[in-house]
Parts: structure tokens; C-alpha cells; sequence
């Protein structure tokens, strides 16, 4: 049996097995931690893409300083820190949380909570508004009278005139 | 007093209306640079013309000088070139210039070309310097003072008016203390 | 010749527009009834006019004409028929007069379908969007001439941009712009209202179907964008949060938010302040929008070349038109009546809540894109709001309003008691936790992210069977029809929902699946070389060069095997476009109910091998499948036969009436 084996492992190559694609990076590994930190990070002299997505010098120039970086072994932050030192907080897509961005990164959770406090606070308002009798006496008279004008009127000579 | 209620949306409009209006006159890609006051970032590049020789940041202290940023492939270069070399001509203030991410030959060519406004050029060509100068652009010029600190930083082509009211005033500033 | 006639016809739409912004409005506050009826001929004189105008352009495109600036600016003749034609719309002059072309498609479409509709409502309604068509053609003819020529005429055309070749920018803009200028139909209802003093569910009846059908357009607009970028940018992203995006999303949402404060006027009387500013707003959205994109104020890939000139003049048009509604609306909303009692478990305050989130939702996107702006404005220099943020702060907002998407309907108006109903939210429930537990493991791990999008999207769909069943067996026990017959009988309405609904949850089956379980594989490969990704093998099998009409391309061809069994072939092309000098990825998509196959060619290697990047992205159509069944709900609801000719409904109404009426008339 084990020669059985052996002849088609042997005879696999002839057959035609496929060669497996290597990998575009050097350092598959190395390529993934790149690239999800360069998500992170913008390019300076695109419109609005990110350094993972950008096809430009500049964008290219700056992922092999970051690949150096991590090949010598520096962490996301101190890479994060030396960029902003050259390009300043513009080169972050994760903006960074500062004292001047505290409502950027709490105003979404802040609306929400005044929006939905609003909004109890204008139904509490609504009922007791609504919850009001509808009628003043002076117009609750004024109904009545009305209405008994109404009941002589059909019963009246003028009921068919009126119709 | 209930009906104020109702111009709230009309005042949040007009609050947003100004932050527009204001958003008009900026450059929403301009990046402006935080090495602003800060050292400039140490070099030691090869020089253009003799490739031998070498030229670091820390020989030019002691003067107020211009970095300027260029390159053979720049179109932007060609327009404040000529405000360069006037500039040169007039000896107020030294202008070295870092030639970003360009090979040797068509480097020199371009300047034999155009004139040649700097003291002296060095080569870049890997663009490395010019990360740690945060450049992301060309061209861009650097005012630089006497103790090696970066005081200006001008993202685009040089024109006279740029030169006249902002560079020079500056310079001569520098000069004085 | 042409292109002056052209100019000239928008000369005299201007004109009309002057007339019918001004004589029906006076006549409204006149009753002048002769004054009034003017409003419908000059909305359809304008929309010839500006159709002229539209032919025109689209003419000097087709005919390769290039002593008009922007055919030798946008277009080649080279280009193919189709892509001329889009190109009328390729830059910020030609996509303008697309925004006045569907502005007086819509003018005109209110013009023929308001029979019933009030006269001074009429007049008002069209007034007001002649109002807007003043605004946008003075901005075409004093800043934005797309008939401006150029002498001597180019020899041939700068060509379109080559990431715009493609069959998205035929139909995407066009789509975008129907829903963006729709919305202006609910305004001009808005403002009509307020002007004559009539805010009543009569008139959100009105207003329903025209918003409605507003936003299917964007729905479907905003779609068809999402999915170009999907195929055309070579790396797979659906979505960038990108100011323009983030523009066109922010009146869907307000507009969302609209829909369904209608329903609860137009039931109920209620909210009727509200719904009038959500009208304003929504449209006022839409002109920020085109404030943001065309004025320089933001960067983006979208972003038309800028202008200061332009920015002016737009920011002063969205000034005076939002800030004289808003301030309308501040005079006139105080004499402006309660609607009916809710209790604070009802509908009505489901669908507040509802309101409150989608517009919540709506500032976080608006707070985001313009933070930038604002940090910058105020002297603290410049940072970078992007996808990382959005990413974080937008669930959090909209994770409650899907889970309301449950309870909601389900809850009776004025004042809901779940009832028998409650059962059946609990299986509902129960599912979309068993859904949560089971789904991710099947498809190869469990994550707390995917367990709660699985939740969430089982949740809203077991809901709406659970409404449907409630709402069959309710049918059945009132008049004893058949289960058959009581499928008949539900209102288009309420389908509508149903459908739109559904299509929420399977948007985000799409997107919880295709984030949590997609492969992209980047490798090298010579012919001969494969690589694996989700089970499929793909083979390169070689590579030839092409030629397309106006670029030089080398194209791939790529073997896909699953279990050794042939799947298909795909073809991904690197293109060179000839003029521009520009290259491009065409990607090559195998397009599944279950997943997509996605090839795209990245460079060529020193070796004679290229990079190849191949994704396997699951379920990624259901993204787009979900919001096309969003946009069909839209269209179904507005097919609601009360929407229809009111007579024969309430015929309808009266034959099909079981209960008995009322004894005794006492």
C-alpha cells in the first residue's frame, strides 16, 4: 500500500498540481500590521485617502519608512508620534483625543442623550398641556345655548326652508 | 417667550453660516507644519555639483538662510524660480536648495538651464530628508535662523509678494537679533 | 449655433421662472384665481426650456464639439457614445444643469399630478420651486456657462476622467440627483403650508407620496454610488465616510427621519411643526451638500475643481433660502395647533424616538464631516476626522433605532398595548439570539461584532413576519376572511414598510458578513500560480495585451476551481488611457447570492509577474441588495391606492365595509 503512495506522490508534479502564489510581501505578518495602522493614517497630498488606499509617491515613500520602523522594531504610537511631529495631527484618521476634540469624540453621545431628554421633556409638557379640560364655562354656556337654538330652529316653520 | 422656541433652528443655521463663510478663505490642503520653532531636523547630504563633498545642517549655523525644496519634475518650480534667482542676485539672504526625490543629471541640467539662485544644492533622492522636514509637496521653502531653529514655512511657490511681505521682513528680523 | 441656443433657452427659463415665482405666490395672497393658474403652463414652459438647453449640451457632447469649453475639457472622440453622453453631467457646469434638469422634471411632475390639490397650494408649491430654479440657473449663467466656447476650438478633447468610463456614471448621477432635488418638492409643500396656514394631515397626505418617492430615487442614487466605488477603485471599500458621501447620506437620513414623521401627520395630525421643519431641513441638506462639494471648503475625491467665486455665490443662495424658511417657520410656527393624544407607549412616540435618532445620526455625520472645518475656523489648527471615527460613533446611534425597528410597528397608534403581539416579539427575539450564536460559527467564528449585527438584522426581520402574522390573524378574526383574502386586503402601505424594513436587515447581514469573514489575498504570481482564498483556488492562466477604444490595456485571465470543480473565468485589465495619461485597475467581479470573487491586477514585477490582490467577500450584494429593497418598499408604499384616485377608494372603502354602521342616528 505504502508503495501505492509513494508512485502518486511522486507522480503528483506531472500531473499538474498547482505551485502556490507567494505572497507580495516579504513579511506577510509585518504587511498586515502595516497596513491596518495605515488605515489609520492619511495621505497628505491625496483627497481624502488614507495611506493604506493611496496610490501616490509620498503615500508610497512613507509606508516603507513605517515598514523600516516596525522592522526595527518601534511601536504603532512612537510611529503614530513621528509622523505628527513632521506632518502635525493632520496625518491621523483616528482623530486624537485632545482638550479641542473632547466634542468631537463625546458630541455624537451627548446629542443623543439631549435629543432623547428633549423629547421626555416635551411629552411630560404635552400632557399636562393636553390633559386641560377643552371648554371654558363661559363657552361651555355659549355650547349650550347653541345647541338649544339648534333643537327650536328644526322643530320651527323655518325647518324646511333651512333644510 | 415660547415662541424664541422656534428660532433656534434659524440661529444654529446662521452659526454654521459663518464657520462656511469663514471655511471659504482657507485652504482645506494646506498642512501647515509643526516644526514651526522647532530645530531643524539634522542632514547630512550629498552636495549636487560634487557629489564627493558633503554638506550638513549644523555648517550653516551661526547665519540666517532658505531651504528651498525643488525639483527637475516640478511645474510649480518653474514659477518661482526666476523670484529666486532675483533674490539670489541680491545677496540679502543665503538660498540652499534640497533637491527632492531627482536624479543628479537632469537636476543639474535644469538648473544650467533655469539659473542657479542657490549657494549650494544638495541631493535628495530617496526623499528621506524631506520626511523629517514634513515635506509633502514641491515646492516648499524654509526660513531658517541663526541657532538652526525653523521660522517660516512656506507650502507652494515663492512670489514676490510672499517674499516682500512675509520671507524678507522675516529675514531681516533674524538678522538683527 | 447650438450651444448659444442652448444658453439662450436658459435665458428664457430664467425668465419664466421669474414669472412663476412671482404672479401665482401674489395670486395665492390675492385669490386671484387667473394669476394662480398661471403657475402650471410656466412650470412646463420652463421645463422645455430647460430640457432645450440640456439637448443642447448633451448634443455639442455626442457631436465631439469641441469649441465648447467643456467638451474639450471633459470629453474625447475617442470616448465611447455612452460616455460622451455621461459626460454632459462630468463636471461641476454640465452636473449642474442636471440638478435644474431634474428640478423642473419634478416641477413638472407636480404640475400634472396635483389635480386635487388646492389651488393657492399649487401655486404656492410651484412658486417656491421656481424660487430654487432662479437661484440655480442665475448660478449657471453669471459663474457656471456650460456653454462657454473656446476659440479657437481644440483639436480634440482633454478626455473624460478614465475612473469615470464606466456604466456607474451613466446611471448614478442622474439617480443621485432625482432623490437630492426631490426632497425640494417636500420643501416647497413645507413652506406652501406655512405661507397659507394650512398644516393639517391633509395636506402630509399630499406631501407623502412626493417625499416618498424623493427618497427611493436617493436611496437608490446612493446605492448605485456605493457599488461603482466597490468595482472601480480595485480594493474592495464600499464606503469612505468622504464628505461628498457623507453629503449625500445626511438628507437620506433627515429624509428617513421625514417619511415616517408623515405617517404619524398624516394618521394622527400630529407632530405637524416638526414634520414642516424636518421638510426644510432635509432639503436644506441637500443644498449644504452641493455647498460642500462645490466650494472648495472640503477636500475630497469627488470634489468638482473649485471656484471661490462659486463658493460666494452658492454659500449667499443657501442663506437666503434656508435662512427666510427658517424664518418662516419661526414666525408662523406659534399659531400653529396641537395634533391628537398619545400616551407615552404609542406609535406616535416610537416614531418620535424613531425621529430623534435618525436626525441625531444625521448631526454625528454632519459634526464629523465638518469638524475639520470647525477646529480649524477657530484658530487650533488642522487635524483629520475619517473612517476610524465614523466607525465608532455612528452605531452607536443607529444600534437603537434598528432595535425600535422591531417594536415599532408593531405598537398601535394613540395607545399600543402589545397584546397577543408580545408573544410573538418574544420568538422573534429568541431567534435573533439563537441567529446571533449560530450564523457566526457557521461562517468560521464567532465575533461579538458579527453576533450583533446577526442580532440585529434577525431581530428586524422576525419582527416584520411577526407584525405580518399579527396582522393576518387580526384580519381573519374581524371579518372571517381567509388567510388569502387577508393578504389581499393589507394596504400597499403597509407592505411598503414591510419590504423597506426587510431590506434594512439584509443590508446588514451584507455588511456584518463581509467585514467579519472576507479574505483579501495579495501575492505574486506567474501564470501557472495559484492562490487560495475562501475555498476557491484561483489560477493565473496568462496574460495578453488588449486594445480599447481609447486606452491600451493588459489583460488576465484567471481560473476559479472550488472543489476542483470549474466556477468561472475572469478577466481583470490593467488600463493605460492613452490621453490622460492615466492608468487604471479594472477589476474582474464574479458576482454571487452568497459571496463575490474579486480579482484585481496591482503592478507588474521586474520577473514578468504581477501583483494580483484577490478578495473572497461574502454576502457583500446583500449591502446593496438591502438597499435596492429598501427603495422598492419606498415605491410600493407610494402605490397605496389612497394615493390614487380618492373617489374610487372610498367606493372601495364602503363595499368593503363588515362592520356595521353605527345604530341609531340619534
Amino acid at each position: 500500500m505504502r508503495w501505492v503512495l509513494a508512485a502518486t506522490l511522486c507522480l503528483l508534479p506531472v500531473l499538474g498540481v498547482a505551485r502556490e502564489a507567494t505572497p507580495a510581501a516579504e513579511d506577510p505578518a509585518l504587511e498586515q500590521r502595516l497596513m491596518r495602522l495605515a488605515k489609520e493614517l492619511r495621505c497628505l497630498v491625496c483627497q481624502n485617502e488614507s495611506l493604506a488606499d493611496s496610490h501616490a509617491d509620498l503615500a508610497a515613500d512613507l509606508r516603507q519608512q513605517i515598514r523600516d520602523q516596525m522592522k526595527a522594531g518601534r511601536s504603532d504610537e512612537q510611529i503614530k508620534a513621528w509622523l505628527t511631529q513632521r506632518y502635525g495631527d493632520f496625518v491621523l484618521y483616528r482623530t486624537p483625543i485632545k482638550a479641542t476634540t473632547l466634542a468631537l469624540w463625546f458630541g455624537p453621545f451627548v446629542l443623543l442623550l439631549a435629543g432623547l431628554a428633549g423629547l421626555l421633556l416635551y411629552l411630560r409638557r404635552r400632557r399636562a398641556r393636553v390633559g386641560q379640560p377643552g371648554l371654558t364655562p363661559e363657552d361651555q354656556a355659549r355650547a349650550r345655548a347653541l345647541l338649544r337654538e339648534a333643537e327650536q330652529g328644526s322643530s320651527g316653520p323655518d325647518a324646511a326652508a333651512r333644510g | 417667550m415660547k415662541s424664541l422656541r422656534f428660532l433656534l433652528p434659524l440661529l444654529l443655521f446662521i452659526v454654521l453660516l459663518m464657520f462656511l463663510w469663514v471655511g471659504l478663505s482657507l485652504n482645506p490642503r494646506e498642512v501647515p507644519s509643526p516644526l514651526v520653532g522647532k530645530p531643524a531636523p539634522p542632514f547630512q547630504l550629498a552636495r549636487l555639483d560634487d557629489p564627493a563633498k558633503t554638506l550638513a545642517e549644523k555648517d550653516l549655523r551661526g547665519q540666517v538662510w532658505l531651504l528651498n525644496v525643488w525639483a527637475s519634475w516640478c511645474v510649480s518650480c518653474m514659477e518661482e524660480h526666476p523670484v529666486l534667482v532675483q533674490l539670489s542676485k541680491q545677496g540679502v539672504v543665503p538660498v540652499y536648495g534640497l533637491n527632492y526625490k531627482d536624479q543628479r543629471a537632469a537636476a543639474q541640467a535644469w538648473l544650467d538651464r533655469n539659473g542657479d539662485p542657490y549657494t549650494l544644492s544638495m541631493a535628495d533622492p530617496d526623499g528621506k530628508v524631506g520626511i523629517e522636514y514634513g515635506v509633502y509637496g514641491v515646492p516648499e521653502t524654509y526660513v531658517i535662523d541663526k541657532t538652526g531653529v525653523i521660522r517660516y514655512k512656506q507650502i507652494g511657490p515663492v512670489t514676490q509678494k510672499v517674499l516682500s511681505e512675509r520671507i524678507l521682513p522675516l529675514v531681516r528680523q533674524l538678522q538683527a537679533s | 449655433m447650438i450651444p448659444e441656443l442652448g444658453h439662450f433657452a436658459l435665458i428664457v427659463a430664467l425668465c419664466i421662472a421669474c414669472v412663476q415665482a412671482l404672479v401665482p405666490l401674489l395670486g395665492a395672497q390675492r385669490g386671484d384665481s387667473n394669476w394662480m393658474a398661471l403657475a402650471r403652463p410656466a412650470a412646463q414652459g420652463q421645463f422645455v426650456f430647460v430640457a432645450m438647453a440640456f439637448t443642447c449640451l448633451a448634443w455639442s457632447f455626442v457631436s465631439n464639439d469641441f469649441s465648447v469649453l467643456n467638451v474639450a475639457s471633459n470629453s474625447n472622440s475617442m470616448l465611447p457614445l455612452r460616455y460622451r453622453f455621461a459626460a454632459t453631467w462630468g463636471s461641476h457646469e454640465g452636473s449642474l444643469l442636471l440638478w435644474v434638469l431634474m428640478l423642473n422634471l419634478w416641477m413638472t411632475a407636480v404640475s400634472v399630478f396635483s389635480r386635487r390639490l388646492p389651488g393657492e397650494m399649487v401655486a404656492r408649491i410651484l412658486a417656491v420651486m421656481a424660487m430654487i430654479s432662479i437661484g440655480f440657473l442665475l448660478f449657471l449663467l453669471f459663474t457656471s456657462n456650460p456653454f462657454e466656447r473656446l476659440l479657437p476650438p481644440a483639436a480634440d478633447g482633454r478626455d473624460l476622467n478614465p475612473l469615470l468610463q464606466d456604466p456607474g456614471m451613466v446611471i448614478h448621477p442622474p439617480m443621485l440627483y432625482m432623490g437630492y432635488v426631490g426632497f425640494s418638492v417636500a420643501f416647497a409643500f413645507a413652506i406652501a403650508a406655512l405661507i397659507g396656514g394650512r398644516l393639517d394631515a391633509t395636506w402630509a397626505r399630499w406631501s407623502r407620496p412626493w417625499t416618498t418617492m424623493a427618497w427611493a430615487f436617493l436611496t437608490v442614487g446612493i446605492a448605485l454610488g456605493s457599488g461603482w466605488a466597490y468595482y472601480v477603485l480595485g480594493w474592495g471599500g464600499w464606503w469612505f465616510w468622504d464628505p461628498v458621501e457623507n453629503a449625500s447620506f445626511m438628507p437620506w437620513l433627515v429624509g428617513t427621519a421625514l417619511i415616517h414623521s408623515l405617517a404619524v401627520t398624516e394618521k394622527r395630525g400630529g407632530f405637524k411643526l416638526w414634520t414642516v421643519l424636518l421638510a426644510i431641513s432635509t432639503f436644506s441638506l441637500s443644498l449644504l451638500g452641493t455647498f460642500l462639494v462645490r466650494s472648495g471648503v472640503l477636500t475630497s475625491v469627488h470634489a468638482f475643481a473649485t471656484d471661490p467665486r462659486r463658493g460666494i455665490f452658492i454659500l449667499a443662495f443657501l442663506a437666503l433660502v434656508i435662512g427666510a424658511s427658517l424664518l418662516l417657520f419661526a414666525w408662523r410656527a406659534p399659531k400653529v395647533g396641537l395634533g391628537g393624544l398619545f400616551a407615552l407607549v404609542s406609535r406616535e412616540v416610537a416614531l418620535l424616538v424613531n425621529n430623534v435618532l435618525l436626525v441625531a445620526a444625521a448631526a454625528l455625520v454632519l459634526l464629523g464631516t465638518l469638524f475639520p472645518l470647525f477646529h480649524e475656523v477657530l484658530g487650533y489648527g488642522k487635524l483629520s476626522v475619517g473612517l476610524p471615527w465614523f466607525e465608532i460613533t455612528f452605531p452607536v446611534v443607529m444600534v437603537p433605532a434598528v432595535l425600535l425597528m422591531g417594536i415599532g410597528p408593531l405598537l398601535r397608534w394613540k395607545e399600543g398595548k402589545l397584546g397577543a403581539s408580545a408573544l410573538r416579539l418574544k420568538w422573534a427575539g429568541g431567534l435573533a439570539i439563537v441567529g446571533a450564536v449560530v450564523v457566526p460559527v457557521m461562517m468560521g467564528g464567532w465575533s461579538i461584532l458579527v453576533a450583533m449585527g446577526i442580532l440585529l438584522a434577525v431581530w428586524v426581520a422576525a419582527a416584520g413576519f411577526a407584525n405580518l402574522a399579527g396582522r393576518i390573524a387580526q384580519l381573519r378574526t374581524s371579518t372571517g376572511a381567509s388567510a388569502s383574502a387577508a393578504l389581499r386586503h393589507l394596504p400597499r402601505g403597509y407592505w411598503g414598510m414591510l419590504v423597506a424594513h426587510l431590506g434594512v436587515a439584509v443590508f446588514i447581514v451584507g455588511v456584518t458578513l463581509v467585514r467579519g469573514y472576507e479574505v483579501e489575498k495579495d501575492v505574486r504570481m506567474n501564470p501557472g500560480d495559484t492562490v487560495t482564498a475562501g475555498g476557491y483556488q484561483f489560477r493565473l492562466e496568462g496574460l495578453k495585451p488588449v486594445q480599447g477604444p481609447n486606452y491600451d490595456a493588459t489583460r488576465a485571465v484567471v481560473s476559479v476551481t472550488r472543489n476542483q470543480r470549474s466556477v468561472t473565468t475572469l478577466y481583470p485589465e490593467k488600463r493605460f488611457f492613452t490621453v490622460q495619461q492615466m492608468p487604471m485597475t479594472e477589476a474582474a467581479i464574479d458576482s454571487g447570492l452568497t459571496r463575490d470573487l474579486y480579482v484585481s491586477l496591482g503592478e507588474p514585477l521586474a520577473d514578468g509577474a504581477w501583483i494580483v490582490r484577490v478578495y473572497y467577500k461574502p454576502f457583500v450584494d446583500w449591502i446593496w441588495g438591502g438597499a435596492f429593497l429598501m427603495a422598492l418598499g419606498g415605491i410600493i408604499a407610494v402605490t397605496d391606492r389612497r394615493y390614487r384616485a380618492a373617489r374610487r377608494y372610498e367606493r372601495s372603502l364602503v363595499a368593503d365595509a363588515t362592520i356595521p354602521v353605527a345604530q341609531g342616528t340619534g
